[in-house]
């Protein structure tokens, strides 16, 4: 992105917030937390350019969603929690906000509360606390497809499917190289039951913020001599990860990357230390998806696309921001055929969420058969039962290499309400019931 | 102690050594400021990382290495000289936290100029140097660690012969000794300072050379600055030999800290290892173990 093309950016968003000042009756508004300079700024501009491609696409090829056009405004968060929050504060005050998607679990865990408040929901697709999962204690946060319990599960049942079954866990040695900070050891405690359950070895091994080096650790590593290696990792962490296993000799086709490991920008930098190397995701890469297609045609062609190299088009953070748009967009025409196409309020919109089901045949008319598989979410269930898949990288660009995996719910669920049962005790919040979740706050 | 434990030992002492080399090749650069103008260049991090990403970026838009190489050299020469006529001069005589500040405000604009400059996409740098380990007696040793050893080695014996056996090393020496009397004699401030600038942004390139390859070329290139701090703290700031030896003692104490202290405290030692152990020198030792120790008249 050269110097004129950030004045370019910035012109446009300088228009959108004026634009969004005076949003009109049939518009409904997206207020967006991104990032697209600092640290993390690849994924900033890959997602939110995703999901501004999809609110563009529905504007122009639809008309907006019922006749209701969607508008936005951007944020600049650098990925930090003050800057997030502050950003809601001077966002919070437009009008017909549908919801929220900051995609950082920092600035997710700030805004609970003040969202709750104001009745409109906060979406943390793939990420955010494992327990808003429960829709009886947080009732407007939507942790969508995969939260990291699920993630952990859907893993140990890959590497099973991997061995053949999952009685040929038994005996195997795992080892969990986890980022040194509190959304690196939220899975410690789900993959010691799974280990127990399954019967494998386990070893965590933590590494130290921001990861920049791992000698030690994959020095430990090859002395344990394990079978797989699961890769909870974030940034730099990804790339030196696999760069000091190749210098220790362990192969990269026996690591596993976690969601947040699972990026173009996690294994460009490691050059052919990546080669071989697998990662877990809700959502497919490349552009052969009929919606990515559209989009390249109706949004790039006409101009008007977000990203400003179209290389990036159909890279794993751009199809997230698409998908994220199709959950978003979903839900809002779900609560229309409930409420009317009309604005709608943010607790109509949450309602949408609560009901927000997509099977894989409504998947295919929305153009994004193989993108992603499904959605179930319900009033108690924000998470919605996602499904995962598995892609290896070839050393240019992801391969699906697995079916889509289901993780085990059943056996997660009971942990999610223990803890988010100590939370509202702890808040003193009060249980919601299927009647509580049916009433609406219209105005 | 069997002889496979041994073995092992011995690896994560010389993984340690190897990458404490890669530490100090960071470290220099803030030493070559330090001893010249008393400035802790807090912006190194931020060269090393502008450095980097301007090397990539020419690369990636087709221009062959070696001219890439060059033209980034002459950029650091160009930055160099800017910082020294822009921040430095203006702030002449001013206290050492004032000159610290100013290199910290600095290093937030040039993080901010290289992202604005050449964009905020991450980046892989390869050399050409092959990062496959090759065993020697049962222990794995990375070939690539290895070459940037010899790269830093040959670096830092290039200082030194510069700074002992040049007129223009003699007179940063005489600098680094007593400003006032250095201008007594007529040497130009200025003109050295910029000149040790432009030193320390080819240190930088070196670094961000060697670091891109081995992190990617990314913004989270600048945080090694934060691995360089022990090994300034504990080796002193002003002398080379301080900065090799530092880098060695932090790379491998870290290292067989993590691996032999770690399971006993939960792991993920090595971030605040390296700078409790600096802690120690800094109470025995405040001018760290080859630092100059100062005396002053009261």
């Amino acid at each position: 992105m050269t110097f004129f093309s950030h004045l370019k950016k910035a012109a446009i968003a300088t228009a959108f917030v004026l634009g969004a000042t005076a949003v009109h009756a049939d518009e409904q508004y997206f207020p967006l937390q991104s990032y697209r300079v600092g640290p993390y700024a690849a994924g900033g501009t890959g997602f939110f350019g995703g999901f501004i491609d999809y609110l563009n696409l529905i504007n122009i090829r639809d008309g907006g969603v019922n006749g209701v056009k969607l508008t936005w405004s951007e944020g600049e968060t650098q990925y930090e929690v003050e800057k997030g929050v502050e950003v809601y504060e001077r966002l919070k005050s437009n009008p017909d906000i549908a919801a929220w998607n900051p995609l950082s679990v920092g600035i997710a865990y700030a805004m609970i509360d003040r969202i709750t408040d104001d009745k409109v929901p906060l979406i943390t697709i793939n990420h955010g606390r494992t327990d808003t999962t429960d829709g009886r204690v947080f009732p407007y946060v939507f942790p969508l497809l995969l939260n990291p319990y699920s993630e952990t599960s859907g893993i140990v049942n890959y590497i099973a499917s991997r061995e053949g079954s999952l009685d040929k866990l038994k005996g195997k040695k795992i080892v969990v190289l986890y980022h040194g900070s509190p959304y690196g050891k939220e899975t410690i405690p789900i993959y010691e039951l799974l280990a127990q359950k399954y019967g494998f070895e386990l070893s965590q091994i933590e590494v130290p913020h921001p990861g920049n080096e791992q000698q030690a650790q994959w020095l430990t590593i090859r002395r344990e001599r394990p079978d797989y290696v699961v890769l909870r990792g974030w940034g730099v962490m990804n790339p030196v990860a696999l760069k000091t296993a190749q210098k220790t000799g362990f192969p990269a086709d026996h690591i596993v990357g976690n969601v947040w490991s699972n990026s173009e920008e996690d294994v460009i930098p490691a050059g052919d230390a990546a080669k071989g190397y697998t990662a877990i995701t809700t959502q497919a890469s490349g552009e052969q998806y009929p919606v990515v297609q559209e989009i390249v045609k109706t949004i790039y062609g006409a101009g008007k696309g977000n990203l400003e190299d179209k290389g990036r088009i159909g890279s794993v953070y751009h199809n997230l921001g698409i998908v994220n748009g199709i959950l978003n967009v979903e839900a809002v025409r779900i609560a229309q055929a409930k409420f009317g196409n009309r604005t709608l309020t943010g607790d109509e919109v949450r309602w949408g969420f609560e009901h927000l089901k997509l099977d894989p045949a409504r998947v295919e008319a929305l153009g994004a058969k193989d993108l992603f598989h499904s959605i179930n979410v319900s009033w108690d269930n924000h998470e919605g039962d996602g499904y995962v898949t598995f892609q290896q990288w070839d050393g240019k660009k992801w391969n699906v290499v697995s079916d889509w995996i289901a993780p085990d719910w059943r056996l997660l669920r009971p942990i999610i309400e223990k803890s988010s049962e100590a939370y509202a005790k702890e808040k003193g919040i009060k249980i919601r019931t299927a009647e509580d979740a049916d009433a609406v706050v219209s105005n | 102690m069997s002889y496979y434990d041994f073995l092992f030992v011995i690896e994560v002492l010389v993984g340690g050594l190897l990458s404490g080399v890669m530490y100090s090749l960071v470290a220099i650069g803030f030493v070559l400021i330090y001893k010249t103008s008393g400035v802790l260049n807090f912006a190194q991090g931020s060269m090393v990382l502008f450095a980097a990403l301007t090397f990539v970026s020419l690369v990636e838009r087709g221009i062959p290495f070696a001219l890439s190489l060059l033209i980034t050299f002459a950029v650091m020469v160009a930055l160099g000289f800017t910082i020294e006529r822009t921040v430095l001069r203006p702030l002449v005589n001013r206290s050492p936290m004032t000159l610290f500040m100013a290199t910290l405000g600095l290093s937030y604009i040039i993080e901010g100029a290289a992202q604005l400059i050449w964009g905020t996409q991450v980046h892989g740098l390869d050399l050409g140097i092959d990062d496959t380990p090759f065993e020697v007696g049962g222990i794995l040793i990375s070939s690539f660690d290895l070459l940037a050893a010899a790269i830093a080695a040959a670096m830092v014996a290039g200082l030194s012969a510069f700074f002992y056996w040049t007129r223009i090393g003699l007179a940063f020496r005489a600098v680094a000794d007593d400003q006032f009397a250095a201008l007594a004699v007529g040497l130009r401030l200025p003109r050295i300072w910029g000149t040790v600038w432009t030193a320390a942004g080819f240190v930088a390139l070196v670094a961000g050379l060697l670091w891109g390859a081995r992190l990617g070329v990314q913004f989270s290139l600048s945080l090694i600055v934060l691995k360089a701090l022990p090994v300034l703290v504990l080796g002193g700031f002003d002398p080379i030999l301080g900065a090799i030896v530092g880098g060695l003692i932090i790379g491998a104490s870290e290292k067989l800290a993590e691996v032999y202290l770690g399971p006993f405290v939960g792991g993920g030692i090595e971030g605040w290892f390296a700078y409790a152990l600096a802690l120690v020198v800094l109470l025995v030792r405040p001018s760290g173990l080859f630092g100059q120790k100062t005396v002053e008249r009261v």
